[in-house]
């Protein structure tokens, strides 16, 4: 198990330096960061000024280093629009997408979790097919119209729900449901295929043939084993859901790390664009791992090639 | 599969061979193709798109860039105030809505198709070397593989297209150089499962070059989980597309987009919302029409895989 997750640990600390690699020399590539600092009218001397006071005229790789180094200690240097420390920016936003983000994920199982089971219990019955006729709709649309008509239906002609903002919890269940329905089908399959895997096996027919209720067998027999896979996607679609909160942010002015990171790029501020992608890949990491854990606790035969 | 209600060919000589008379594998496909229902109504919407797009300059009742700002955000003809000159409408600049929405197939069919060329080389080089060689090429290609995971889609795409600028150009390379993990899960998996099989030893004992195995013997069994994956992938792409070009860093305007039509009506949703249900609504029908024909895929090329 500590081999394990040596391996593991190893392979996500060489993929996070690579991703910010990735983000340093794309966001350098990108033209003359000094006179995009310095603006339009700055005279050449500024520019010389800027290049020297934010240390671009150091070569690329003393510069990344130096990032990656001060990066390690959580310091991601000062953003070049509001003049101040990524580190504190990032604080600020964090919470607002986390809340989102959990609060999508677990919508999320709420409703696939119930609803892959009856369609496992119920195969090819209403449930089964209404649930898969609804994923295949649910896929086909466009996070970012979702959430428009949403606002339609919900705060427009209904008027339960505010439009956009951050004021009460109120303002989280519209962007809650447009960020969670992606997510819903994958876990709903995985219930279902997951039950009906379990159904078939010995230990399961054992506990029918000794007269348990049906509930008991399902829900303490049957859910407990299928659900280790799906756990495992959970945590992933965690990840999935922190990239995909951009566009839901945006559309509800929620002031998360997303729409810092949208606004950020289209000021071209790039220490904080940087962070982002970085901290979005740790994240993205860390579900993953703990993805595996998870499975690999629960399931001992996963440890040997993983 | 009971083959009695099909028109059994006339079979020569050689093929009479064949254990159960059956009509040869290509005929069984396209009927189970033609019994599977979801993905018959997949390949109709997804046909009338395409013809659509083809066909949009001879259909189109206006041309798609002509603003007429004095009838600026005419409503629908189902509307009080809409009529037949503008059947869908004109949208803030006064462009007839239809005629946009029809070379706006254009867009999305063009950057789901072109993107998936790109990116679909790339993962099932990818994927066939990693699970052919195995070992530290199948490591490092993994270690690729989670690189490109840890980084959404998104904020990669709308970094690089701040950068690069908003074109279809654009939208296609990045879409391209981005989308391949699917297919490179995939084929890595089916090429594991062939290097073991039988024709593939007697390929090697035969003395045939790793790069011929992978070419000429094991790509072409891919090709049915591959279509499966292309044809969501493309799906996927087309979503994409609609994204960037909603936050402004896809396509550009005057270019008429899905995306971008939905960006452009958003200021005026409240009071008109059919400006960004209908471009939504074909969005919808787009990429539900090709999951049906991805998911119709699946089944059917399963069930052959199976005899």
């Amino acid at each position: 198990m500590l081999n394990f997750l040596l391996q593991r640990l190893s392979v996500a600390v060489a993929v996070l330096f690579t991703v910010a690699l990735i983000a340093f020399s794309l966001l350098h590539l990108s033209g003359d960061l000094a006179a995009a600092i310095a603006g339009p009218e700055a005279t050449v001397e500024t520019i010389e000024h800027v290049r020297h006071q934010y240390g671009l005229d150091r070569p690329m790789a003393t510069q990344f280093f130096q990032w990656l180094s001060s990066a390690a200690r959580l310091d991601f240097g000062r953003s070049f629009y509001f003049e101040s420390s990524v580190r504190e920016l990032v604080w600020q936003r964090m919470p607002i997408t986390l809340n989102l983000g959990v609060v999508s994920l677990l919508l999320a199982l709420v409703v696939a979790i119930p609803l892959g089971v009856l369609a496992a219990v119920f195969r090819d019955g209403v449930i089964d097919r209404l649930s898969m006729f609804i994923s295949v709709i649910g896929q086909a649309m466009p996070n970012f119209w979702f959430a428009l008509v949403l606002v339609l239906v919900f705060a427009v002609e209904l008027k339960w729900l505010p439009v956009a903002g951050n004021a009460s919890w109120k303002n989280f269940v519209l962007p809650s449901i447009a960020l969670s329905y992606h997510a819903m089908p994958a876990l709903m399959r995985l219930t279902r295929s997951g039950m009906l895997d379990v159904f078939s096996a010995d230990y399961i027919r054992t506990a029918r043939a000794k007269g348990l209720p049906a509930f008991t067998v399902v829900v303490k027999h049957a859910l407990r084993n299928a659900i280790i896979p799906v756990v495992a996607l959970a945590a992933v679609e965690l990840g999935f859901m922190l990239g995909g909160s951009i566009v839901i942010e945006a559309i509800f002015s929620l002031q998360g790390l997303g729409q810092l990171a949208w606004d950020s790029i289209a000021r071209n501020d790039f220490p904080v664009v940087q962070a982002i992608v970085l901290i979005i890949a740790v994240f993205y990491l860390a579900l993953s791992l703990l993805g595996d854990v998870l499975s690999a606790l629960l399931d001992p035969r996963l440890r040997k090639n993983g | 599969m009971d083959s009695d209600d099909l028109p059994i060919p006339e079979i020569p000589p050689f093929e009479s061979e064949r254990i159960f008379d059956q009509p040869p594998a290509w005929r069984r496909l396209i009927a189970r193709v033609l019994r599977h229902r979801s993905m018959m109504i997949g390949f109709t919407i997804l046909a009338l798109i395409v013809l659509a797009a083809i066909l949009a300059p001879v259909i189109s009742p206006h041309d798609p860039y002509a603003q007429e700002l004095s009838r600026r955000l005419t409503p629908p003809v189902w509307h009080e105030n809409g009529g037949w000159t503008h059947i869908l409408g004109t949208d803030k600049l006064g462009q007839d809505y239809l005629s946009r929405l029809f070379f706006g197939a254009r867009v999305s069919l063009v950057i789901g198709l072109v993107s998936i060329m790109i990116s679909g080389t790339i993962g099932v080089a990818l994927g066939v070397l990693a699970g052919y060689l195995g070992g530290r090429v199948d490591a490092v290609i993994n270690y690729f593989l989670t690189v490109r995971l840890s980084m959404p889609v998104i904020l990669v795409a709308l970094a690089s297209a701040s950068v690069l600028g908003g074109s279809v150009k654009v939208v296609i390379l990045l879409l391209g150089f981005l989308l391949w993990d699917r297919f490179l899960i995939v084929s890595r998996a089916v090429t594991r499962q062939l290097r073991e099989a039988e024709f593939i030893a007697a390929a090697r004992s035969l003395g045939a070059s790793p790069l011929f195995i992978m070419l000429r013997e094991i790509l072409p069994n891919l090709l049915g989980p591959l279509m499966v994956v292309a044809t969501l992938e493309i799906a996927h792409a087309i979503l994409l597309e609609a994204t960037l070009s909603f936050l402004g860093l896809g396509v550009q305007p005057p270019m008429p987009s899905w995306g971008l039509m939905v960006a452009e009506g958003k200021a005026y949703m409240f009071f008109q919302p059919w400006i960004i249900l209908i471009p939504g609504v074909m969005l919808v029908l787009l990429v539900l029409a090709i999951n049906l024909v991805g998911d119709g895929l699946r089944d059917v090329t399963a069930l052959d895989g199976r005899n």
